[in-house]
């Protein structure tokens, strides 16, 4: 059932191949969770919903991570399934425009979305209408060793200074206060959302990455101001932009860093480093303006049927079904992520249940820098952001390209 | 008598013509497939290099301004100088190929085994040689690391450094190419005249009067196509920057070819006008060189060499 194919363009001539034979009843999904988790959370899937809709079949063409990002823009013009995997925000906004996706918006109303989907319901609307259903979304925050805590004598900081004072403490016992690897750019955006988040505020983010405030303004200098207490004294590991995010795991896992900026999907990397629930620990990142309402970046994955899809009777069944509690439930505990449905409930472990906490306390969520920018300003942004962590002197040019960038890219 | 005459007539007209037009028939299938795969699509990049496209929606006609926004994008002129960065010290492969060549090229024992293992680098993918590299570059547990910090106390990564990048991916590069110039001159080498070697012998010529007098000029194909090779190399440098560094840090390493395929095809690209505008320049740029080749090629043969 599943045909696993390393090359996007393989997959997409199977799909080709299947999908002009699909009878009414069949349905075919095209999906990149190729990782072990996410293919054994769809397998699951399929078989619990063929199992209650035995006349349906459903055909799934699992693609890699980095082919399918290629290849959905060839499938979808050239060769629709009736179902893809992909993700929220303004990732999936290009593909809206053009008219490849349909609009949900009457699963939501006849499933009663708007309200067990409310936390992601802003991150699938665009111009008023739904255009996918979330099924998962996982929690970003600060992931520490309690062990060089330990070591170094500091206990987690609740504040932003209370942060910088360890990180001094860290310096002085030769362990990287904060590590990151750049080299794929986009953990470097993760640092750059919080530090803003924390700053300025989740409207004045969004505002941002819209494209509708100046990268020049005082408020984004003040941004980077706070965040070159970190970068100035060398509190962030040298040479991150030539290493990976899973080799900055790796200084993080030996004790030679203390902290890491990162999404709840490392946390598998850190255990099968040697690290347990007792040495690592979560926080969520330290208040830097006092009484900003805490936002949070909690990046969603979602489904969607595209416009040529020919079994779109079925495949909105399949929405509904992936959109239900107990459904949501069973996959996230095999994810090892959260539901998105607020009736479903959040595994046991202790890093889920942190994470769902912190969610359901924040005042709202911001879906990750290059999903609510659009991918050209995404880009250009996450360069400036590496940049300005290896030069920080160079931020009056790093912004000004920014703004550049900004009203050109926005004013299309 | 009529109806014989015109059977002789049209096996004439074949006759007459099979002549000139034998060799057009066995050339065309190659010179369909070369005006499908090569010619036409040079001709749609360049209109779509005055289109703005995503690859999904409508094109729009943009004019010349995907052009001008080169003329005033930083990363365009990064990358270019990292091209003529490339070009330059590529072209070193071809004396560095030529000194190993005459190094290997003697009869001793077991001489085909270091033969062979100089041209090692080139049998490699050029995947494999930019990820043997990147560990050998690597910060924390690469060798060269090791190595700098031990000499110097901090480790120097060679791939983080924005000025050090280019020349570290050049590096790599020239692992390969070096071999690959070592087999064209080792193949060269086999024809010099002997006779010539001992008759300049006789008049006394040795060392480097004997290399510059005597057998670079007899290697001056193998140098010709060493050369062109080297710098069609250098301008289409592409994998070792993808592997390596992604173009980074921040786009210091770029080069027009990567940074072509950056904004047409990867992810936060599809900007298909401006990838093409990219595309038409570095097309420019080769065909300077390619023209030169092809214009000494052309000569080279009315002459007769």
């Amino acid at each position: 059932m599943f045909h696993i194919s390393k090359r996007g363009i393989a997959a997409a001539a199977v799909s080709a191949l299947l999908s002009t034979t699909a009878l009414a009843g069949d349905l075919v999904l095209n999906t990149d969770t190729s990782d072990p988790a996410p293919k054994a959370a769809f397998e699951q899937l399929i078989k619990d919903f063929e199992a209650e809709n035995p006349d349906i079949k459903v055909t799934v063409n699992l693609f890699d991570h980095e082919g399918y990002k290629t290849a959905i823009r060839n499938f979808l013009t050239a060769d629709a399934p009736d179902l893809a995997t992909w993700y929220a925000g303004n990732r999936m906004a290009p593909f809206v425009n053009a008219g490849q996706f349909e609009d949900v918006s009457d699963v939501w109303a006849a499933n009663g979305l708007n309200d067990s989907l409310k936390s992601a319901a802003a991150s699938m609307t665009i111009d008023g209408k739904q255009w996918g259903v979330p099924y998962t979304y996982y929690q970003w925050g600060i992931y520490y060793n309690k062990d060089v805590y330990k070591q170094v004598g500091v206990t987690e900081p609740k504040t932003w200074d209370e942060f910088i004072a360890n990180c001094a403490k860290f310096k002085e016992a030769g362990i990287d206060c904060l590590t990151t690897g750049t080299k794929a750019l986009w953990p470097g955006a993760g640092i750059f959302d919080y530090m803003n988040l924390r700053t300025n505020g989740y409207e004045f983010h969004m505002d941002l990455t819209a494209g509708k405030i100046e990268w020049t303004d005082p408020r984004v200098r003040e941004t980077f101001a706070q965040w070159a207490k970190l970068v100035e004294p060398g509190y962030i590991t040298a040479n991150h932009a030539a290493i990976d995010w899973q080799d900055a795991s790796a200084l993080l896992v030996q004790g030679k860093a203390a902290n890491f900026v990162m999404g709840n999907f490392a946390v598998d990397i850190f255990k099968k480093g040697g690290m347990t629930n007792d040495t690592l620990g979560f926080m969520p990142f330290p208040e830097i303006t006092p009484g900003i309402p805490r936002a949070e970046d909690a990046p969603t994955d979602t489904i969607h049927i595209p416009a040529g899809a020919k079994n779109k009777e079925d495949a909105k069944k399949f929405l509904a079904f992936v959109a239900r509690a107990d459904v949501q439930t069973k996959m996230n505990e095999t994810l090892g992520q959260l539901p998105v449905n607020n009736g479903a409930t959040v595994g046991d472990d202790p890093f889920l249940q942190s994470g769902f906490k912190m969610l359901s306390d924040s005042y709202a969520l911001a879906q990750f820098f290059d999903r609510d920018a659009p991918a050209e300003m995404a880009k250009l942004g996450m360069e400036g952001f590496q940049e300005f962590m290896v030069v920080p002197a160079n931020l009056d040019a790093i912004l000004e390209r920014l703004e550049e960038g900004r009203k050109r890219i926005y004013a299309q | 008598m009529a109806v014989t005459g015109v059977g002789t007539d049209q096996r004439s007209w074949w006759r007459q013509n099979q002549q000139w037009l034998t060799p057009w028939l066995f050339l065309a299938p190659g010179m369909a497939m070369f005006a499908g795969y090569v010619i036409w699509p040079i001709f749609q990049s360049f209109w779509l290099s005055f289109f703005d496209w995503d690859g999904l929606g409508e094109k729009r006609w943009l004019g010349l301004s995907n052009y001008s926004e080169l003329w005033g994008d930083r990363a365009f002129y990064t990358s270019l100088k990292n091209n003529v960065i490339w070009l330059l010290l590529y072209l070193l492969a071809v004396p560095a190929g030529l000194a190993i060549a005459i190094f290997l090229n003697q009869t001793v024992r077991g001489i085909r085994l270091y033969k062979s293992l100089f041209f090692f680098p080139f049998v490699i993918s050029q995947v494999v040689v930019g990820l043997m590299f990147s560990w050998f570059y690597a910060p924390n547990f690469g060798l060269l690391y090791k190595l700098t910090e031990w000499l110097t106390g901090t480790g120097i990564a060679v791939l983080a450094d924005p000025n050090l990048v280019t020349y570290g991916i050049i590096a790599a590069g020239l692992w390969p190419q070096i071999a690959y110039c070592m087999i064209l001159y080792l193949t060269g080498l086999n024809n010099v005249s002997p006779d010539q070697v001992e008759a300049a012998r006789l008049d006394g010529a040795k060392g480097l009067k004997m290399l510059w007098y005597v057998i670079l000029p007899q290697l001056r194909p193998a140098t010709f196509i060493a050369v062109v090779v080297t710098v069609i190399g250098a301008l289409r440098s592409f994998d070792l920057v993808s592997i390596m560094t992604d173009g980074g840090p921040f786009g210091s390493s770029r080069v027009l070819s990567f940074y072509m395929y950056e904004q047409a095809l990867s992810e936060y690209g599809y900007r298909m006008g401006y990838g093409a505008a990219i595309a038409v320049v570095l097309f420019l740029i080769m065909m300077v060189f390619i023209s030169g080749f092809i214009w000494k090629m052309i000569r080279d043969e009315k002459e007769g060499y």
